[in-house]
This record gives C-alpha cells, structure tokens and sequence, in this order.
C-alpha cells in the first residue's frame, strides 16, 4: 500500500529531526533542563541558567544545559530537571532553584553524583532508588492531554517537536478529505475552550458550509482575565501544537489564511511565536504547498493592544480589521460573516492545541475523558489563597474539592476555605458548600459561575466577598469599550454601590438597586462581556449576601479585609514591654507607647497598612485586627511630656 | 409583501426590512437613539428591545429582519424594564438642564422619557460626572460630553456622507467622548454640512464659536 504523500514528507522531516536530535544530545551526557516560560523567568530562572552554565563550565564537567517551557508547577518556580543517566538515577525534579543551588547541584550532582536527597522533589517516572514525584497528588492526579508536551521540550526548537510525534495529526489529516476532520471533531464533542463552550465542531460547520471564495481561521491568543494565564503558557511551552492545530483548522475549513492574535503584553509569547511559524515555514509545515500537498496556509501574527474587550470575538475582527475595538451585535456570528464579511473560525489557543490530540487519538478515546456533555480535560491556572498554585489540566468532572484541596493542596496557614472565583470577570464566586460541584461547562453555568477562560481564584477566610466583589467591576468598569449603554454606565453605578458599602456607608435599598442593576445590565448588553460582569456581584450577592448585610447593618467587615471598617489594636496581655519592632514599622507614628511601656495604637492616626502585624513577633503575636472598628479598645497615649521621661 | 403582528396589530412589510424601520413606518413608537435607516445596526443605545415570539428575552429591534408571520411584543414588562432601566442610566450622565438646552422640546431622551414614564428630573441613580476636558478639541465641532449620550449617528453619518467621518470616538468605558478628529489636519476637512449637528438626537454637537455658520 502506497502512503500519502503528507505522510512521506512527514517521515522525511521525521527522520531528518530525530538525526539532528541525537547530534546536538550526545548518548548519556548529562543534561540540566531549566524551565524559562515567563513564570520561570519572573522567579529568576535566567540567573539559574546562567549559574548553571557557568558552574558547569568551570568545573569542566561534560554537561549542557537545555531550555525547556512551563510544567504549571508556579509554587516550585525556577523548576529545574536534571538527567544523570551515568549516576545511575532517574531524571530528578528540583523545585526553586536558585542560582545558588544551581552551583551546589553541579558541583555534587554532575560533579559527585550524589543527588542532593533533601533538595529534590522527586524523580520524573517510577523507580525503585528515590521518591518519585507521580506519588502527589499534584502530580498523579493530573491527565495532561493537551499541556503533556509541556515543559518536556524546547519550545524554541521543532526537531524537538517533531522528533516526538508532533505534526503527525497535520499529515494524516491531509490524507483525507477536509469533512473527515470536521465530523470527527464534532464527533469528540469538543467545546470551545475559551468560555462559553460553544461547540467547535458545529462552528467549522458554519464556516466550512456555503460556497465562500475566501475563510478565514483566527486564534484567540488575548488572554485577558487577572489571574489566568493558560494560553500564554502553552504558546511559550509548546508553540507547534497550536500551529498544527490552526493548520488542521484551516485544511477543515478551507481557509488558506490564518490569524493568531495575540497581546503585545506577551512579549515571550510573541517572540516564541515568530520563531515556530518560520521554523514550521522553513520545513514546509505551513506556507504554500504544505507537507507536499496542494493545501496552503499562511499564519500571520497580529499583536493587541491589550484590551480586555478584544478577546469577545467580534471586537476582536474590528480591531484585526483596523477598528476600534468594539463588539458588534451577533448575529451574524463570524463563522457566517466574520472578516472582511468571510467566514472566520475564531477559536481559543487551548482548543486548537486539543485539536491535534483529537486527531491522533481519535473522537471515541477523547470522548472517554471528561463528561459526556463536556468530554475532554479542562486547564485551570489556580492562583491565590492555595498552597501549589499553577497550571492543572484535569479531565471535565472533576470536583472543586478535589481541584483544590486533594490536587493543589488546599489553603495554607491553617486558615479556611471561604469562597472560589471561577472564570474571571465573567465568572462567579461559588462558597464551600458548593466545592462539589464536577467542574464542567454545565454545572458551573448552573452555580452561576462559568468556565471562563480557565482562571480560577482561591480565597481564605481574611478575603471580603463584598470588596471581591467591587474588585472584579472595577476591571469591567475599566475594561468596558464604551459601545453600549449598559456596560458602559451600568457598571459604574454598580462600582459606585459596591464601594459605598465597602466604607461602611451602604444602605439596605442599596442592595435591592445593585441586583436590579445587575440584572439589567445582564440581561441588556451588547456583548457577551457586558452581559458577565455582573456575574461576580450576583453570585456573591446568592451565597454572600450575610456579608453584605454585615456591611451594611453592623459596619462589619467578616473578612476583616475592608480599612474603613477594620481597626488594629495592640493586645497588652501579648504585648512585650521594650519590643519595638512595631513602632519602627509605623509609617504614619500611629504606635505610641504606654505608662507599662507596652504599645498602643492612636487611631486616629493609624492607616491600616497592617505593617505593625507583620513586624509583630510571632512569638508575642499582640497585634489584632478586629471589626466593626468603634470595638478596638481604647488605649490612651501618655502626655507628652511624660512620655519622654 | 409579507405580513408580521406587531402587538397582535397586522402589518404589511418588505421581506427582509428592517423591524424597527418598519414599527415606526406603521406607526408604531418604540423608543431608540442610535438607529440610522439604512446602515447596518449599532445596537449601542439598547432602547428599541422588543420581545419576539419564539425567545423569551428582549432583542433590540434595530437587529432584526423581519421574517413571514413574525410576532413581536413592544410592551411586555421585561422589554419595559430593560428601556426603562437604560433610559435611566442615560438620563444620570446627561446634564439636566432642558430650559436652556437648544435640544429643548426635540430631545429625543425628552420624548423617550415622556413615552416609558420616566421621570428627567428624578432618576433613580445619581448623577455621574460627565467625561473630563473640555467640550471639543479646538476644531470647527464642539461635542458636549455632558449631554452627548454617545450614539454615534455623528459619526456614522459624516462617514457615510463623506466617506470618512470628521468626528470620532475617544476614551473608553464611561469615559468615551465623541470628538472632532483634528490631528489629522487638512486631510480630512469639515465641510460645513451641518449633517452631524442635524442628526444629533440631544443637540450635543455644535459649530465652534468662530467657525463658518452654515446659514450665513
């Protein structure tokens, strides 16, 4: 039997980049793997990189250092993988290396062979000799189908890629017809990723039907919700599956142009970009004549400016096309009349990259993972109050218990779990009662919250659902294009309502106006962002509304968290007589000491910066914080004059 | 021609036009702002909601086409209290001051007001500070942002008499203004037409003291 020819030129490239693998990785050298996505880099991973290399250079060790993406560990950041074959162990995980460590590892891991027990996380895989890091949970009770390539290898090179299967959907996908791929996502029942789930399948559809001279394929690469980071990682990690996926994309629906738009706020994951669509051009990945066949793709970068408007789908297409960016009315939806009045697919990053899984493992083995209405793996990037904050990929059903606590650990510092923010601005706060809730499209609507684009925000007792709350719509206030009348002015008189009650100056018909606002500017705006951001207030208004009304009545703040409602006081059974450590800390001399030589507070000057909190010894542990704030006691300052004596 | 029921009323319209258009040329009143015929639909000012038979939330009238045996609802309570409620937040970011404003008397908030029975004097938010700096940009067109209720059919209409549009929209969120676009010099030139000031809904837009009048 003959093969394709995409499937021939793939083999060539195949073979050609596992050669130039096995060149540039000599049989049993040791090889040091240092995480440089732009988490890595912020934890200083460049200056690890560097140590490395120098140390190794000067103890004239036989070993190179490799850079690889993100593994969504964020806790353990810089991450780094050293693999010693001839020492006998596994590849080794080693969480926050500084540029220090990175000298002690050389020095007693390559030099020595001795791994360091105590500064290891674990071995990569299954061993007999050491702990291997699959005993976490963190770890074990991932199922990386989309993010599996994820910090294994480097990103900036597609031997590396394409040694380990990559581009191998592409070709077999050009040796059939473009309606196999899209029955066979629709088949997967795959949704789309960036929020609302919309079926992709079904969208293909749209755009594929209809005799179009001209398709378009955008990538929604705008990642713009505080707290989420998915896409950003996968581009800096795996570039090449979302260029595989666009370019399946494209050869489904007949598109030959192909947009991926992505913030200029990204510097890294523009950068790692440009590279992978030359390099993907330079071997006939992309480009005209695509692995030898008539199908031709052309990808284009186009750099945002960072408005969190433009990641609804049809601002975007205004500003791809030179507009403001402002949303339009819907439909006609982009996948009939998109840019330029084509057919446009816009899709997420995180479901392009799904899209080459799909094809290589087939429609029934992806609908295995996950629920049936939403089959597949969900990338959260959980942030907050959390002990192993990151980037998880779990399948759809999974509960938020088990995300959180079983997963990422819980809440640190013995505190407890107060509330879970899914879904950024557009998402919702859900309570503990609900951290059963399976984690899928449907049930997350359901509680009020919704997928979103996959950030999700932990928080602890000492969080104020209210100032939440506030803190959400003042992103929406800002982020709001202008266009329409709701968004516009509706969320300022909700901000307007939510910061009154955060000062204690709230009144109870306040609340009946803000859920009838919210509610309006719901069920009246333009756009899909418009129509989400009051989802923050209602949902803290169902579950929270005792601490609304704590604000309100009582002037209390339960998280302790809001400054005009919250007061410090010093507790003089605590208090240690000549510790001054709270009074050097005082920005405004509010600490002031008593006739005991014990400290108070003048609260009439204090500020609330919680700074004398911190420099409180644990030891003593005196400062309190305490609200409503007319209950903190009254400690009077010493006259003057007696003071200095 | 095809017919639809507005309100259980047959009307008999063009397959295809516009549902708005066709309200008003039937002589039925549902209030909106930004609505130019002709153009396609800004859907900003969300006034002209009306309830279509088959989906139980309001869509904004100015985005339909009509199709054979349409039933639309122009006063159930849901349509009623999206208008209402957006009439409101309108009325709190435009100065209140009818007896000196030209608009007076062919403002369309003035009618929109009289027609959902919505207080101009009393809305039931406060006021919210109009959009900083001053009125205009110092070219021929003065945009009032504290009357300007930011429909754009300024905007649309220079463009589609000119080809380009003279004015523009700047700043975001509450902060948008409609302003005249100097920096761009000679090359896009007022010609006095006066179209922008015609279509002004709320009398926000005017000739800069000094500038060419129109009439003289």
């Amino acid at each position: 039997m003959t093969e394709a020819p995409s499937i021939r030129t793939l083999d060539r490239l195949r073979a050609a980049a596992q050669a130039a693998c096995r060149a540039r990785r000599p049989e049993g050298q040791p090889v040091v793997r240092v995480g440089l996505a732009t988490c890595g880099i912020a934890a200083g991973a460049l200056d690890t990189a560097e140590a490395f290399r120098k140390a190794i250079a000067e103890a004239g060790i036989d070993a190179r250092v490799e850079t690889t993406g993100c593994r969504g560990h964020c806790y353990a950041e810089p991450l780094v993988v050293i693999d010693h074959p001839a020492s006998g162990f596994p590849p080794i995980l080693y969480p926050e290396v500084t540029p220090g460590k990175a000298g002690m590892l050389t020095r007693f891991f390559l030099g020595e062979g001795d791994p360091r027990f105590e500064h290891m996380l674990g071995a990569t895989v299954a061993n007999e000799l050491i702990p291997s890091v699959l005993e976490f949970g963190r770890f074990n009770r991932e199922q990386r189908l989309v993010m599996d390539r994820c910090g294994r290898l480097d990103p900036q090179s597609i031997d590396d890629y394409l040694a380990d299967g990559g581009y191998g959907a592409l070709a077999r996908v050009l040796a059939g017809s473009p309606q196999a791929v899209v029955a066979a996502v629709g088949a997967a029942g795959l949704r789309g990723r960036g929020g609302a789930g919309f079926p992709t399948g079904r969208k293909w559809e749209l755009a594929a039907a209809g005799s179009a001279p001209l398709r378009y394929v955008v990538c929604n690469a705008d990642e713009g919700d505080p707290g989420a980071y998915m896409d950003r990682t996968l581009i800096e990690s795996n570039p090449h599956q979302l260029l595989e996926g666009l370019a399946i994309c494209a050869y489904a629906v007949g598109a030959c142009q192909a947009i991926i738009y992505v913030r200029a706020e990204y510097p890294l994951a523009v950068k790692t970009l440009e590279s992978a669509i030359a390099a993907a051009e330079a071997r006939g990945l992309l480009g005209p004549e695509v692995l030898g066949t008539a199908f031709a793709i052309q990808v284009s970068l186009f750099q945002g400016s960072g408005a969190f408007v433009c990641g609804e789908e049809t601002a975007l297409l205004r500003s791809v096309a030179g507009f403001r960016g402002t949303p339009t009315h819907r439909p006609p939806y982009p996948a009939q009349k998109g840019l330029g009045g084509h057919p446009t697919v816009i899709d997420n990053v995180k479901t392009l990259a799904t899209i080459p899984v799909i094809v290589e493992r087939g429609a029934e083995a992806f609908r295995a993972v996950g629920t049936p209405d939403s089959p597949g793996t969900a990338i959260f990037s959980v942030v907050g109050d959390v002990v192993h904050p990151g980037l998880v990929e779990i399948p759809m059903g999974v509960t938020l218990r088990e995300l959180i606590f079983d997963i990422c650990g819980g809440v640190p510092g013995k505190k407890r779990f107060k509330a879970v923010q899914i879904g950024g601005p557009s998402g919702g706060c859900l309570p503990a009662d609900l951290l059963d809730t399976p984690v899928d499209f449907d049930a997350l609507s359901e509680a009020g919250a919704m997928m979103g684009s996959g950030g999700l925000v932990v928080m602890d007792e000492h969080t104020c659902m209210v100032d939440v709350a506030r803190y959400f719509l003042e992103f929406t206030r800002n982020e709001s294009c202008g266009k329409c009348t709701f968004c516009r002015l509706g969320t300022c008189h909700m901000l307007a309502i939510l910061e009154r009650i955060c000062r204690g100056q709230g009144r109870m018909e306040d609340l009946e106006r803000l859920e009838r606002l919210a509610r309006d500017v719901r069920d009246g705006s333009l756009c899909g962002l418009g129509r989400t951001a009051p989802n923050p207030v209602l949902t803290t208004l169902r579950y929270f509304r005792d601490e609304y009304e704590a604000h309100v009545v009582d002037q209390r703040c339960p998280g302790l968290s809001c400054r005009p409602l919250t007061a410090f006081y010093i507790d003089l059974e605590k208090c240690a007589r000549g510790c001054d450590a709270c009074v050097g800390c005082c920005p405004v001399d509010a600490v002031f000491t008593t006739r005991t030589r014990k400290k108070g507070i003048d609260q009439s000057l204090c500020v609330k910066c919680g700074e004398c909190m911190v420099a409180c010894p644990p030891e003593y542990d005196a400062v309190r914080r305490i609200s409503p704030a007319h209950l903190a006691p009254v400690i009077e300052r010493p006259p003057a004059a007696e003071a200095k004596t | 021609m095809i017919e639809i029921r507005v309100d259980g009323q047959p009307i008999a319209v063009c397959p295809g036009a516009n549902l708005l258009e066709a309200c008003l040329a039937a002589g039925i009143y549902i209030p909106h702002l930004c609505h130019l015929p002709g153009l396609p639909a800004a859907a900003s000012c969300r006034l002209c909601f009306v309830a279509l038979g088959d989906r139980p939330d309001p869509v904004p009238a100015c985005t339909v086409a009509v199709q054979p045996g349409l039933e639309v609802l122009t006063d159930t309570p849901a349509v009623r209290r999206l208008q209402r409620s957006a009439l409101e937040l309108l009325l709190s970011a435009h100065t209140i001051d009818c007896r000196r404003c030209p608009a007076n008397r062919r403002c369309a908030l003035q009618r929109i007001a009289r027609f959902l029975k919505v207080p101009l004097k009393r809305p039931d938010l406060p006021p919210l500070d109009p959009p900083g700096g001053p009125p205009g940009t110092g070219g021929e067109l003065v945009v009032d942002p504290s009357h300007c209720v930011l429909c754009g059919r300024c905007v649309r209409t220079c463009r589609r008499l000119h080809g380009h549009s003279r004015l523009t929209f700047a700043g975001r969120g509450q902060r948008t203004v409609v302003t005249d676009w100097v920096e761009t010099g000679p090359a896009i030139r007022c010609t006095d037409c006066g179209a922008c000031i015609e279509v002004c809904p709320v009398g926000a837009i005017r000739l800069a003291p000094g500038a060419n009048d129109p009439e003289s």
